[in-house]
């Protein structure tokens, strides 16, 4: 991995819904609202996972999105970040013992920040980012 | 003769650095403007620069079935084409670097050869996103040629009439102002081919309402959609240099008064106030005619963007062009 200061401050992000309810799609796009302004700090959201830095799952990982999920993953470019936003990439959430998960978003692709709430407040999303960005730069000092 | 070949060397590895750092800086203030007029604190000025350093330290994907050669080359061919451009145009009151070697026809052509580079790279990345992509851009380019076209011959055509020498010559253009050899038609005619110029801008540069071939909603990134990495970044910079492009030619065609020609400065205080009041004419196109029309609407959908720019500018620019034969035709301003 070849991380440096600018890769923390232009994260450009893909947003993947795996299985959502929708509602933490809603409060992605309310994180990136002119209200917040994400773009004060580079953060973009683009449309090919080809352009990605960061990749925003919502939801438990269902049966048929389980290998786009690895593709997507697969596709992006070294180096990035795979945020998990909402209860239910995380355990299931209200969908735990439905029949037809994969499981959390967790037994599918590796995650790097969880961001739970059953859907995350923006102030938490854009808190889950503020982590990463943390998590960067400890892995730039070890680097 | 060798004297003339390192003069053009090093103005060429000049106006290089100067387009890519101008190029990067418009697009910073056009993102900050933008983010002011949509009530946001926005990026810092610098933030162009960041994505671009990022970008470079990111992987290079070659897609499987994309045909790497094509796919490398684009944009490499795209970064090239927009920075010759930027050597035929004046800067200023700096002369372009090799104004002897070619005139405005040239330029005209030079600035579909990035649009052909990123409708190449698309159909060579293998992507139906890209393709479909592709050919937005083909029809996009198809649409916007003509209006460009007429702006540039109109403009030509009216010096010419007025008995000027070389009036194709990029630097003829920027020392005689169309506007001090017209009469009232003609400004008229001017001011709509102004606004027709003002529309092909965003179109030439991909920007919202014309950014139909990148459409991220439904394209995913269109003609781009494979890129990243240094071939992204690569594209990326030959945009912001396109900029520079776009906004100097429309600050030649129509805004062209020096500040020396007003205030006696001469040496080299006279080239830098003139190169100041050139930065803020070239800012002030940027923003009229790519961050306020960004801003104040959506994009077209492709027939949309046809129609528009076939119907309605097409429209505007004839008018223009008819109303500078008139003037000539009639005796008015100055004819020879
Ligand atoms: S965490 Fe809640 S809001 Fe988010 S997808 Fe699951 S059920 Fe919907």
């Amino acid at each position: 991995m070849r991380l440096s200061p600018s890769f923390n401050r232009s994260l450009w992000v893909f947003h993947f819904n795996s299985g959502s309810c929708n509602g933490c799609d809603i409060e992605i796009v309310a994180a990136l609202t002119p209200r917040y302004d994400p773009e004060r700090f580079g953060i973009k959201l683009v449309g090919s996972p080809r352009h990605a830095d960061v990749l925003l799952v919502t939801g438990p990982v269902v049966h048929d999105m389980a290998d786009r999920l690895r593709r997507v993953y697969a596709q992006m470019p070294n180096p990035k970040v795979v945020m998990c936003i909402g209860s239910c990439g995380q355990s299931g959430g209200v969908f735990y013992d439905s029949y037809n998960l994969d499981g959390p978003v967790g037994d599918v692709i590796p995650v790097d920040i969880y961001v739970p709430g059953c859907a995350p407040r923006p102030e938490a999303i854009i808190d889950g980012v503020v982590k990463a960005i943390v998590l960067l730069e400890s892995l730039e000092e070890k680097q | 003769m060798i004297g003339m070949i390192t003069a053009a060397v090093v103005g060429c590895i000049g106006i290089t650095v100067y387009g890519l750092l101008f190029g990067l800086v418009l697009q910073g203030v056009d993102r900050k403007c933008a983010a002011r007029m949509q009530a946001r604190y926005g990026p810092p000025l610098h933030q162009p620069f960041i994505d671009i350093a990022k970008l470079l330290c990111k992987d290079n994907i070659i897609p499987k079935n994309a045909v790497t050669s094509v796919f490398n080359a684009a944009p490499v061919i795209a970064l090239a084409a927009s920075i010759t451009i930027l050597l035929y145009l004046p800067i200023g009151s700096i002369a372009p670097v090799l104004g002897g070697w070619g005139d405005i026809i040239l330029v005209l052509y030079l600035l579909t050869v990035p649009g052909l580079a990123m409708v190449a790279g698309g159909l060579a990345s293998g992507s139906p996103y890209a393709t479909v992509g592709s050919q937005r851009e083909m029809v996009t380019m198809i649409a916007y040629e003509l209006p460009l076209a007429i702006a540039i011959i109109a403009i030509a055509w009216r010096l010419n009439a007025a008995g000027v020498v070389d009036p194709f010559s990029l630097a003829t253009i920027a020392q005689t102002p169309v506007w001090s050899v017209v009469g009232i038609p003609g400004i008229i005619g001017m001011l709509l081919l102004m606004v027709a110029m003002a529309w092909v801008t965003p179109a030439e540069l991909s920007r919202v309402p014309c950014d139909t071939p990148e459409a991220e909603t439904e394209l995913c990134g269109g003609i781009l959609v494979e890129y990243s990495g240094k071939n992204l970044a690569l594209f990326t910079l030959s945009g912001a240099v396109k900029t520079v492009a776009m906004a100097t030619l429309a600050v030649v065609l129509f805004l062209p008064w020096n500040l020396t020609w007003f205030v006696p400065l001469t040496g080299a205080a006279g080239i830098i106030a003139d190169l100041v009041f050139f930065v803020v004419k070239v800012l002030l196109v940027v923003f009229f005619s790519v961050s306020l029309i960004r801003v104040g609407m959506a994009r077209f959908r492709i027939n949309h963007l046809v129609t528009f720019y076939w119907g309605y500018i097409t429209l505007i620019g004839f008018a223009g062009l008819l109303l500078l034969v008139l003037d000539a035709v009639l005796g008015m301003g100055v004819v020879a």
